[in-house]
């Protein structure tokens, strides 16, 4: 299958989720189990590699400050731009890509092996808008809050680790935090964990959704899901870069 | 009633239904039998709607089902039930959830209600207390039965079964063909079942349909089944030496029977 064939199935499916609802309360119901899943059950991993990340950047910038004319508070605000403008939003979604995209890729892919989308299709039901949709609008809802939480902990794991480490004083990090802040950088990360969020819920839907064969090609298009979710998302990342920060 | 006319339905090169016409009627078992890979699965889901046919026309009560628009498809579609090969089972849903599904999306019924009716149909399948139990959790059988529930609880007016026997044990599979064919007759449904199991072709095919490479080869029902002429049906229902030997009996037995109807007469 060509490039262009599948990238037009895939905003066919894009477009098929746009139907009236059988049942609002089903898919209410299905978002809200959507959200728990994507949302809290990631919440662990991006916790603990958000306290490292931010920690790692706090060293190693401390370790390459080696002059006394650049104040110790520089490193607060180099952890802080570096996890807000890229470590929060593009290598936690990169994460994210790895768990949440192979997870809905497996789901979906599982469920048509097994003819359980042929028989929601059977009953009448729109299974792009009841399977796919709320997948998606859970990723568009949890992952800019995950990406939040990310940078919040970041910034946190920086601060923890410079004070433990004896690199640098408390309120000398609080003070470098606050030292040119642009909120618009916040803004940035958001415009960032929005995209990525879309990016991995459908491709990783779209990988599932249309897997033909048995276990074994599950597992390959849940693969396949990743991989082409962590491309464009660093492709979008580049994007975005070029035109959100453009001086 | 269902009929089917001249549906044709291929992949790239290949034809895999090739005009075949057919009318299932309600009330009776009307079973879809062929070798593997003769199209029976393709020409069922072309007749669900899961695959568009090339040309053809399927009507569901006189109305085209291929000329509906996306509404009209859906009012159908909830008036069809269907049991899978694998009994497509929702993992993540107990039993009761999954057949409580399809009342959950569709009607606004209380949820005492829709308990009523789920422990309706899964009595009406001869199944007792499964209710919290995980597809995972059952056996073969169990699953069928379930699946069958599920798509009996909206008092669908067509049930679909494709290859309701397989996996199952000679006996289990007798007990699935009876429970299919009483839900037939009892609520009047047009039943459309896919099977190569000649145990439900002899015991519930009031209208069978023979599919050789995508055609239909042969038409009628258990009673003619084994006195055809048609060699190539032949050779898929007598396909082992012990079906032949029991063929060769039952005719002699049937012409011993009409000899002595003749005597007597």
């Amino acid at each position: 299958m060509t490039l262009f064939t599948e990238f037009g199935r895939y905003l066919l499916m894009l477009k098929g989720m746009f139907s009236k609802p059988e049942n609002g309360k089903m898919y209410w119901k299905e978002l809200m189990h959507q959200c728990s899943e994507i949302g809290i059950g990631s919440l662990g991993i991006v916790v603990i590699i958000s306290i490292f990340m931010g920690a790692v950047s706090a060293l190693q910038t401390s370790y390459q400050l080696v002059s006394n004319f650049i104040p110790r508070s520089t490193i607060a605000t180099i952890v802080r731009d570096t996890v807000i403008l890229e470590f929060a939003p593009t290598l936690v979604c990169i994460v994210l890509a790895g768990v949440v995209g192979s997870k809905i890729a497996s789901e979906l892919g599982n469920m048509r092996v097994s003819e359980q989308i042929d028989a929601l299709e059977i009953m009448g039901i729109n299974t792009k808008a009841y399977l796919v949709m709320p997948k998606i609008v859970a990723a568009l809802i949890m992952i800019p809050l995950l990406v939040v939480v990310s940078a919040a902990l970041g910034i946190w794991g920086g601060r923890l680790a410079g004070v433990m480490s004896g690199i640098i004083a408390p309120n000398i990090y609080d003070k470098g935090l606050i030292e040119g802040f642009k909120p618009y950088n916040v803004f940035f990360a958001l415009v960032k964990g929005y995209t990525f969020a879309f990016i991995i819920a459908s491709i990783s839907a779209y990988y599932g959704y249309f897997v033909k064969g048995g276990a074994l090609e599950i597992g390959r298009s849940s693969t396949r899901a990743v991989v082409v979710s962590c491309v464009a998302i660093l492709f979008a990342d580049y994007i975005l870069a070029a035109l959100l920060l453009d001086k | 009633m269902i009929e089917v006319k001249n549906i044709r339905k291929g992949f790239g090169d290949r034809t895999v239904i090739d005009g075949v016409s057919a009318v299932m009627e309600a009330g009776k078992c009307n079973l879809i039998i062929g070798a593997s890979g003769s199209g029976k699965t393709v020409f069922m889901k072309c007749i669900v709607g899961l695959f568009v046919p090339d040309s053809g026309e399927i009507l569901y009560n006189g109305k085209n089902f291929l000329a509906m628009n996306g509404d009209e498809r859906k009012d159908i579609r909830q008036q069809i039930g269907m049991l899978f090969q694998g009994s497509a089972l929702f993992d993540s849903l107990t039993v009761e959830q999954n057949i409580m599904f399809p009342l959950n999306m569709f009607t606004r019924d209380s949820y005492s209600q829709k308990l009523k009716r789920v422990n309706e149909v899964l009595e009406r399948v001869n199944l007792k207390d499964v209710n919290k139990k995980f597809p995972a959790e059952l056996s073969g059988g169990m699953k069928k039965r379930v699946g069958i529930a599920r798509a009996i609880v909206l008092n669908p007016k067509y049930l679909f079964c494709d290859e309701p026997n397989s996996g199952l044990d000679p006996l289990t599979s007798m007990v699935i063909d009876k429970l299919i064919k009483e839900i037939t007759t009892e609520y009047n449904i047009t039943t459309l079942i896919n099977t190569h199991d000649m145990n439900s072709v002899m015991e519930i095919g009031d209208h069978i349909i023979y599919m050789y490479q995508g055609k239909k080869e042969w038409e009628g029902n258990n009673k003619e089944i084994i006195f055809s002429k048609n060699e190539r049906l032949n050779e898929f229902i007598f396909a082992s030496e012990f079906l032949k030997d029991a063929k060769d009996m039952r005719m002699l037995e049937q012409t011993g029977r009409m000899d002595n109807q003749r005597n007597s007469k």
